[in-house]
């Protein structure tokens, strides 16, 4: 089943005072996550995530297009008790403790309120915040916020979790009990969806990612996908510390450790390289292919964006 | 009332409380003690209508002031802080968020003004040494008050909706300070001619008819509020604040919020 479902979805901004300007934050995007999927949406600052994700909240209206979560339109609110949403970098109401924020939270969401104190204290326990339950939330730092956020997202048991990147601002541990978190959710048969622009955090959790710049869908597809389709590089390594005329005219960086030197080149120039050595008479000792990172294809569709030289991403595949 | 607006009404009260707001009762007491001890001291025979003039005219200060400085904040420091986000990705209406927001703002200026009203009794208790029958007409200044509390609550509210927390307490304001005088501009209208006249009443009925509420003098006074009056101000104050509010729901329906 279609967990959310994006058809089409435009947000053109209107800005200035006396003349008009508009300014257009999200080109028509089309976009399926199925339900039980980790999907990340990747894409620089101002790439329009924030956008997609206030649409969907309904915080934002779209210009056109529409979008339905769990086969429900955005405006329901029997889809809003079957969602749970993190907003980047969240503020909450600081006069509140934790303990009181999380009930305050599950009363609006329609919580039973038999199970309400249940359910804070089993959050709470699973956020690790138990001991500070009792605290006012303006004496948490930026890492217990975002924990507070997440348990905010998750008190109701939705079936869709939004995080509007859920890794910003937090230190390693905290990255990895949020990744902890968002496997659990998974476990658990949620949804989720979330934007980062930190490339490895999407690498490591997700099932899909979607990328978007400047308001434009790129692309999307299971991380392995996508890297498949960028030209890989290799690892040359030869004995010596002479780089033949061959290797030095293609411009890469070549480093001399010991009795070896070492060089990364593209795939298609692998066998220039190796004729060079040839010629040369060096001792070729290895040709490792190098494994194209998530980094890779997001650099290569920003790259194409600004030159233009790389076409766009087949969207046959996108919503699939 | 629903209960994601009584749960949003809860919370704006309790954040009123935490923030400190009624610690302003502390300002007031303060004053009213001066007031009592001094006017027991200069006055002969007025010491109750300095009291009561005194007592309510601050009664209504304070409140106002609250009214229009907690107000402005009550939408856009949700939408400054993003705290609205996480309320309205939940089943929350728009209308219920404002509703909810005006309902808590609403209740705790009634609370304040109760123990305000404490204060004006025990000062009258203390310059005159005992209640009078005529005292009963207080309590009417005082819910008159606080009917004007509601109303300046909606149009702070309103202004909140869609404008800068500044820009909101100059409209705010400016608003109690002509309401105040809407018996004159509707004399005035009513002398005018031609586009004047036109402009001026409808200016007269927009701005909300404060200077109907003001019954402070007259029960300062001894003199009875009439009955209608009470019926009269009532009714306008539910209608007007619903109107007000019906405003500030349209406007924040629409609104994207960046």
């Amino acid at each position: 089943m279609r967990a959310i479902e994006i058809l089409g979805l435009e947000k053109i901004y209107s800005a200035g005072f006396w003349r008009k300007r508009s300014r257009r934050a999200l080109q028509p995007l089309n976009l399926v996550v199925q339900e039980g999927e980790i999907f990340g949406f990747l894409g620089p600052n101002g790439a329009g995530k924030t956008t997609t994700l206030k649409i969907l909240m309904g915080l934002v209206f779209p210009t056109a297009g529409t979008a339905r979560i769990l086969g429900m339109e955005l405006d329901d609110p029997a889809m809003k008790t079957q969602i749970g949403f993190l907003p980047e970098q969240p503020y909450f109401y600081d006069h509140l403790t934790a303990r009181e924020l999380l009930h305050y939270y599950g009363q609006l969401s329609g919580v039973d309120q038999k199970q309400l104190s249940r359910k804070v204290e089993a959050v709470l326990e699973q956020v690790k915040l138990s001991n500070s339950g009792n605290v006012q939330l303006r004496k948490f730092s930026k890492g217990m916020l975002q924990r507070v956020g997440i348990a905010q997202a998750i008190l109701h048991d939705p079936k869709v979790v939004f995080l509007d990147e859920p890794m910003s601002g937090l230190d390693p541990m905290g990255r990895r009990e949020v990744r902890t978190l968002i496997e659990e959710l998974k476990a658990r048969g949620k949804t989720v969806f979330f934007s980062t622009h930190i490339l490895s955090d999407a690498e490591a959790l997700c099932d899909r990612v979607g990328i978007i710049h400047q308001g434009e869908l790129r692309g999307v597809g299971a991380v392995a996908e996508l890297t498949a389709g960028v030209h890989g590089k290799v690892e040359i390594v030869w004995q010596g510390s002479t780089v033949p005329a061959g290797i030095r005219t293609m411009g890469t960086e070549c480093r001399s450790a010991g009795e070896t030197t070492r060089v990364i080149v593209p795939e298609e120039s692998q066998d220039a390289a190796l004729e060079a050595l040839r010629r040369e008479r060096l001792r070729l000792i290895s040709v490792v292919p190098v494994r194209t990172s998530l980094e890779d294809y997001f650099v290569a569709q920003l790259g194409a964006m600004k030159t233009e030289a790389i076409p766009k991403l087949s969207k046959t595949n996108m919503g699939t | 009332m629903n209960s994601r607006v009584f749960h949003i009404a809860t919370n704006t009260f309790r954040e009123a409380v935490r923030d400190r707001v009624l610690y302003n009762l502390i300002g007031f007491a303060l004053l009213m003690s001066a007031a009592a001890v001094l006017v027991g001291q200069i006055s002969i025979q007025i010491e109750r209508l300095v009291v009561i003039n005194l007592g309510l005219t601050a009664v209504s200060l304070f409140g106002i002031v609250i009214a229009i400085f907690i107000g402005i904040g009550l939408v856009s420091k949700e939408i400054d802080k993003r705290t609205l986000y996480t309320v309205l990705s939940r089943p929350v209406r728009r209308w219920e968020f404002i509703a909810g927001k005006f309902f808590g703002l609403s209740g705790t200026l009634v609370v304040n003004t109760f123990f305000m009203a404490i204060g004006v009794f025990a000062a009258l208790v203390y310059v005159s040494h005992h209640l009078i029958r005529s005292d009963i007409g207080v309590l009417v200044a005082l819910y008159f008050i606080v009917l004007q509390f509601i109303i300046i609550t909606a149009l702070a509210l309103l202004f909140s909706s869609f404008s800068t927390p500044i820009f909101s307490a100059i409209f705010a304001f400016w608003l109690f300070v002509i309401g105040s005088f809407a018996r004159d501009l509707r004399n005035f209208a009513a002398m005018a001619h031609g586009v004047t006249r036109w402009v001026a009443t409808g200016a007269a009925y927009l701005v909300p008819n404060f200077s109907a509420f003001n019954v402070i003098t007259q029960v300062a006074h001894g003199e009875a509020v009439p009955h209608d009056l009470i019926v009269v101000n009532t009714i306008y104050a539910v209608v007007y604040s619903m109107a007000v509010l019906s405003a500030a729901v349209l406007i924040f329906e629409r609104r994207n919020l960046k």
